[in-house]
């Protein structure tokens, strides 16, 4: 049905992909594409894709490259420091070193690629103007900020053993308070960790970008193992095999942890018909070939008993692999922010299922 | 319900949950979108009083008469327009029927009962929405004269009263769309510095100066409508300067009008009274008499849009009437403030941090080499 001759001036609908639930229907034109909310209906009837010309309903994050890299920064920056906690108690005097220098080194990458990040740069000190609980953001600025005051005094008190200050003078007393601190501030290390490897998830899920939101039970666990995973592997590359056991061990149990976490959030997002962007594009590229790696990272690290060689090999798959996952993650969200069908069919749909069970109290829609 | 739960979801007096005493009470919008004749003298209105720069290039869009686009950091007041066939209007009555047979329970006080003497009176969909308030001829005279017999097989409105006339091929959907000012909203909860606040009337406010950019509310508006200025911002002024690049923009409901007790400029300068500003209960009670209005006029169309306050959102402060799904106007179907969620995801991802530090001592204790 037309209404002008000039009608046909218009573009085809591009935009509005079809859905692959309503494959046999009807061809739709530029004039009934909204489709129709009254069909025969089932116990829960199909939700029906329509948007507003295929603009996006919620604004994709403005972010760029320098929070996923941050993801990974951070989340290395945290594994590193509980290698470090672990290789001080236990006595492992290069895996200690080095990995106390690495959680330092990515706690300052961290830092400067949040502040480059922000839209007023100059601005970053407004962060710390307050204490929000409900924003992750909020939380986690203290998180890396304490983190980061742990990771300085255990930098600074490996520096001073590096350097070996005399015992008398004012670089002696500095000498003798750093070497006091750094059992607390080795502790506090290893407690700020924990946070500051997943709350980087909330920090994602805690927004209205459908892919995000809704992998929020699966994302913390993807994040905890990702870090795990980078920072020994990051280990296996610097120190040599002697020493790096517990960092192989630790590296193995974040590639189980996050190949399963990451698993399941797929399973999980699949079942809400979300599992589009994880799978397409260059997310589901950059996610495809974090698994491989992963994998074989895995495998490498399992295998890597003597051989450094295998050992430098696997452990940069295993810290790309992970970098690749924050990347995958972040892009695969701001794709199903950019699509209208990944925001309006996941609500369609819960809101069709509360219908059905009886909730008609809770919809943004009424009519009385 | 304890103040910190208050805080996050339900229903509640966001003014009073923000430590305001005294406040004056909560204000809102009521854009009623069948009277919007679409005349965009609200977008005009909000950016002269605000200032806001253009939004970049002056490009066609190709949708209708829309080529704003969509709510963002220099709009803050958008003219949705939607065409749509006969097929689709008679989709929208049957899901707007479809509302009204799900039997939801009303929101807040019972709806007045339609005045006796126009029930008598056939509905029709031959005609335009009819007037609001009592303004211009009424619905009922037009039809009056018609012998409502011949139409009887169209069937009847949610009240049961006859049809008459027949459903228009075409129609055109305007809304004015605003800032939703929920309850809990998302991109204040989310806000690292507290640039974003929650104002004595209720609404939620930038403070330009302390934004420092980061961004995350821009991704928490379960709306799409708060966003960062860019430099593809095009100044208007004679010194060529855009202010607040960078920065996350929104509509304020004109907080510097309404501390001088004046309305919004968008609601003063509307022609057709499509968006109303007031106390936001005298607004919902509106929608409400009017979507009732609309019904017994045959409309079934008609459903009302943030008025719940047990909605993801705790019920917004902008209450718009639309005439269809409310997704073909660009709005989320069921909006959730992701922040409502926080305790269950700082939970899980306490168990994955506390995970982490175990498979950490598990990896030196394990094997002691």
């Amino acid at each position: 049905m037309t209404t002008s001759p000039f009608d046909s001036y218009r573009p085809p609908e591009s935009s509005v992909r079809r859905h692959r639930r309503d494959g046999g229907r009807r061809p739709r034109s530029w004039l009934n594409r909204e489709g129709g909310g009254a069909r025969e209906a089932p116990a829960v009837p199909d939700a029906e894709f329509s948007s507003y010309y295929g603009r996006a309903v919620v604004k994709p994050m403005p972010w760029k490259a320098e929070i996923p890299a941050y993801l990974f920064a951070g989340g290395v920056a945290a594994g590193s420091g509980l290698i470090a906690t672990g290789a001080a108690a236990t006595g492992r005097e290069l895996l200690r070193r080095n990995s106390r220098l690495t959680a330092m080194g990515a706690v300052a990458l961290s830092g400067v690629l949040l502040v480059a990040d922000l839209g007023r740069p100059e601005r970053f000190l407004n962060m710390l103007r307050t204490v929000k609980l409900t924003s992750p953001m909020s939380v986690g600025t203290w998180i890396l900020s304490g983190y980061a005051a742990c990771a300085g005094l255990t930098t600074a008190s490996e520096i001073a053993r590096l350097v070996s200050l005399p015992e008398h003078g004012v670089q002696g007393v500095a000498a003798r308070v750093l070497g006091a601190l750094d059992m607390p501030a080795s502790a506090g290390q290893a407690l700020l960790a924990p946070p500051l490897a997943a709350y980087t998830a909330v920090l994602l899920s805690d927004t209205a970008t459908p892919v995000w939101f809704e992998s929020r039970h699966q994302l913390p666990f993807v994040f905890v193992g990702s870090a795990a995973m980078a920072s020994g592997g990051v280990q296996l590359v610097l120190t040599p095999t002697a020493e790096t056991g517990p960092a192989r061990r630790f590296a193995l149990i974040g590639v189980a942890t996050e190949l399963l976490a990451m698993q399941r959030l797929e399973d999980h997002l699949a079942e809400m018909e979300l599992d589009e962007p994880l799978q397409t594009g260059a997310a589901g590229a950059k996610l495809r070939l974090a698994r491989a790696l992963a994998v074989a990272g895995g495998l490498g690290a399992l295998a890597a008993g003597r051989s450094r060689v295998v050992a430098v090999a696997s452990g940069a798959a295993l810290a790309a692999a992970s970098a690749l996952t924050r990347f995958g993650i972040v892009e695969a969200g701001i794709a199903s922010a950019k699509d209208p069908r990944y925001t309006v069919d996941p609500q369609k749909r819960r809101l069709e299922r509360r219908r059905a069970s009886g909730r008609v109290d809770d919809g943004a829609v009424t009519v009385r | 319900m304890g103040y910190l739960a208050r805080q996050l979801a339900g229903r509640t007096d966001p003014a009073t949950d923000a430590g305001w005493q005294e406040a004056p009470g909560r204000k809102g919008f009521f854009t009623d979108t069948s009277i919007c004749i679409g005349c965009k003298a609200c977008e005009v209105a909000c950016k002269e009083w605000n200032a806001l720069p253009m939004d970049g290039n002056l490009d066609l869009t190709g949708n209708s008469y829309d080529n704003t686009g969509d709510l963002g950091a220099s709009t803050w007041r958008h003219v949705a327009f939607v065409e749509q066939s006969q097929e689709r209007i008679v989709a929208a009555r049957e899901s707007g029927r479809r509302l009204v047979n799900l039997g939801m329970p009303t929101v807040g006080s019972p709806p007045p009962s339609p005045d006796p003497t126009s029930r008598a009176v056939p509905a029709g969909y031959g005609m335009p929405p009819a007037p609001a308030e009592e303004h211009g001829p009424s619905l009922g005279d037009l039809l009056a004269e018609k012998d409502s017999a011949e139409y009887r097989h169209l069937g009847t409105t949610v009240e049961g009263t006859a049809m008459v006339g027949p459903l228009p091929e075409f129609r055109w959907l305007m809304a004015s769309d605003v800032c939703k000012h929920c309850t809990h909203a998302g991109c204040l909860d989310v806000c690292p510095t507290g640039a974003l606040f929650r104002s004595e009337h209720g609404t939620v406010v930038v403070q330009p100066d302390v934004c420092n950019g980061c961004g995350y509310c821009v991704g928490a508006c379960p709306f799409g409508v708060i966003e960062r200025r860019t430099d593809s911002a095009v100044s208007v002024r004679k010194d060529g300067h855009v202010p607040d690049v960078g920065v996350a923009q929104k509509c304020t409901l004109c907080y510097d009008r309404l501390s001088h007790d004046q309305e919004p400029a968008c609601a003063q300068t509307c022609p057709t009274t499509s968006i109303r500003f007031g106390p936001l209960e005298e607004m919902v009670d509106l929608a409400r008499r009017r979507v009732s209005q609309l019904h017994e006029q045959g409309f079934t169309e008609a459903r009302l849009y943030g008025a719940n306050d047990d909605d993801g959102v705790g019920g917004t402060g902008s209450v718009f009437l639309l005439l269809d799904e409310p997704e073909v106007y660009g709005l989320p179907p069921d909006p959730v403030c992701a922040t409502s969620r926080l305790g269950e995801m700082f939970r899980t991802a306490g168990y994955a941090g506390a995970g982490l530090l175990g498979a950490a001592a598990l990896a030196f204790l394990g094997r002691r080499s």
